[in-house]
């Protein structure tokens, strides 16, 4: 039905059109424990052109979290390399803008306090720093919210906190982690509709981790499947749906067969996932 | 409109503790003048009232407060200094951490004032002795919320730092420290109640200084009334710091 570039051979999957932004190439992360070495991420290769929507979708414990600390820089690969705009990255980057599935508000700060933490950390003065946070929080729809502190707001809202503090600084590829994995439905569906805008008026390169099929469809100009354990590309596929997009979307035809198409390529994975979940519980402590 | 509930419920709690307060006073000035608590041992509220008067005049009770509260301030500083950089420095070595923290909670649980003759033959009979008892006695509380505030401190956090490039020294001071400093603040204010109950306790106990040794005076001369009303300059030396560390705290959550 749909043309994906399928890479599970390993070779780097290219970006449809468009000069790549970011090239992840053939990253490997294990984990030593006592017991065991797990390959969590298992030669992951990549592109994400200009502008581009790439989701990356597993089941629980595929190594999505691992790959998302890799490429922006918190954790160190054994293997692979992580390149932004023909630069190689090595640690965290101004490049590589950060957004993360937990609440990551800073509680003793106003949300325009929040939106200014990595500019001020990085000396801007006061007056382009207002502006630049006036801009954002309005780009999040946060306007007039300013003075609040994160406690007074909803999850979603500080959510789009967290967004605007790391599009603030102005990378060139916006990382996030299941952004609304701890909202509710609906305003999971509200906030992706609102990612989908920004995302489109600032055509931000963009990489997004995720667990939802729908999500990952609503979003993305190309989903890639990953396999359960060890973590590895399993296809790619392309999403031609119409841009601009909104949550009406969901409701189209053309939608449904995307959602099942990834469905019956992720069905085999989730479920090796939950065999393994349950294996491990007698010996759960 | 929206104000109004918000105004009445600011003023509503501070009033009802004042009533109650009054109330309280009022039942035992009744219970005391109807004979069924003794009056020699529990002293009239209205009696206790009076000599605030005869204890400013004749005994010169606010320079005492200023003693006692001079040697709370220094105590609360070394408190607050050593307190949270011992506790900083626990947090980050886990060995060391392990093998102190309980040792140091069963030194929260000591009653330090009692060495208090050590104390003497080190520092001498002066301010000294007082500030450093109050400052021991003040110190495990202090540690042990400083090593709870930093280890409560969400990885997340810290991984938002991290990923705009924050140095080690940045991400300790924006992050790290901003984080834990409610958890800290109620460290540094259980250390200064521990601080201060000891500093008065040594002034009472050597006869030195300033509300303790006054407290133990009236008490000799069975002046139960303005025993009680020096104990209430005690309380508000408590009150004081009380208030000036929720200020502190505000301001250095403000500039963090
Ligand atoms: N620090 C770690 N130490 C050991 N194993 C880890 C660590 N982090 C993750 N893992 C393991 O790596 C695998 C992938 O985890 P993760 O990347 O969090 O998955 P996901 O985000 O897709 O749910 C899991 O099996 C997990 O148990
Ligand atoms: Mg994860």
């Amino acid at each position: 039905m749909t043309g994906g570039s399928a890479g599970e051979d390993g070779s780097t999957v290219e970006a449809a059109g468009g000069t790549p932004v970011l090239r992840v190439e053939n990253i490997v992360k294990r984990f030593v424990t006592d017991s065991a070495t797990v390959t969590a991420v298992d030669h992951v290769s990549f592109t994400v052109a200009q502008g581009e929507v790439l989701s990356i979708i597993g089941p629980s414990g595929c190594g999505k979290s691992t790959l998302f600390n890799v490429i922006g820089g918190l954790a160190e690969a054994d293997e692979g390399r992580v390149v932004v705009e023909g630069r190689l990255m090595s640690g965290p980057d101004p490049a590589i803008g950060m957004v993360f599935q937990e609440e990551s508000t800073f509680p003793w700060r106003t949300v325009g306090d929040n939106v200014a933490f990595a500019l001020e950390v990085a000396g801007m003065a006061r007056a382009e720093r207002t502006k630049r946070v006036r801009h954002y929080l309005e780009l999040v729809g946060l306007k007039g919210f300013e003075q609040h502190h994160p406690a007074q707001l909803s999850g979603g809202m500080r959510q789009r906190v967290a967004i605007a503090r790391t599009l603030a600084f102005g990378p060139k590829v916006l990382l996030m982690d299941e952004p609304f994995a701890a909202l509710d439905e609906q305003t999971r569906l509200l906030l992706g509709d609102k990612v989908l805008q920004i995302q489109q008026e600032l055509a931000q390169t963009t990489l997004l981790i995720t667990h939802s099929i729908a999500e990952a469809v609503q979003l993305s100009d190309r989903v890639l499947v990953m396999t359960y354990r060890p973590g590895r590309v399993k296809r790619i596929v392309d999403i031609k749906l119409p841009r601009p997009r909104t949550a009406e979307i969901i409701g189209s035809k053309d939608f449904g067969l995307y959602v099942a198409e990834i469905w019956s390529d992720l069905r085999g994975e989730a479920s090796l996932g939950m065999k393994d979940a349950e294996a491990h519980l007698p010996q759960a402590e | 409109m929206a104000n109004r509930p918000l105004a009445e419920a600011k003023c509503l709690p501070a009033a009802l503790g004042l009533g109650g307060l009054a109330a309280v006073l009022a039942l035992t000035e009744m219970l005391i003048r109807l004979g069924w608590v003794n009056r020699f041992i529990v002293p009239l509220p209205s009696e206790v009232f009076v000599s605030f008067e005869r204890i400013i005049l004749e005994e010169n009770v606010l320079s005492r407060f200023l003693a006692t509260a001079g040697e709370a301030l220094a105590a609360a500083f070394l408190v607050s200094l050593t307190g949270v950089a011992l506790g900083a420095f626990l947090h980050r070595h886990r060995l060391l951490r392990r093998a102190c923290e309980s040792w140091v909670a069963g030194l929260a649980a000591a009653p330090l004032v009692l060495l208090y003759p050590l104390f003497l033959v080190i520092f001498g009979r002066n301010a000294l002795t007082i500030v450093m008892i109050g400052f021991v006695s003040g110190l495990p509380p202090a540690i042990l919320k400083t090593v709870e505030g930093f280890a409560g401190t969400p990885k997340v956090l810290l991984d938002v730092g991290r990923s705009f490039s924050l140095s080690p020294s940045q991400l300790f001071w924006k992050i790290a420290f901003p984080s834990a400093l409610p958890v800290i603040f109620v460290g540094v204010r259980l250390g200064l109640m521990f601080s201060l109950i000891n500093i008065v306790g040594v002034e009472f106990l050597i006869n030195f200084g300033g509300l303790g040794q006054l407290v133990n005076e009236l008490a000799e001369r069975y002046d139960l009334a303005a025993m009680y009303a020096a104990i209430c300059f005690v309380i508000l030396v408590s009150v004081f710091f009380f208030i000036a560390s929720e200020k502190l705290e505000r301001w250095l959550l403000r500039s963090a």
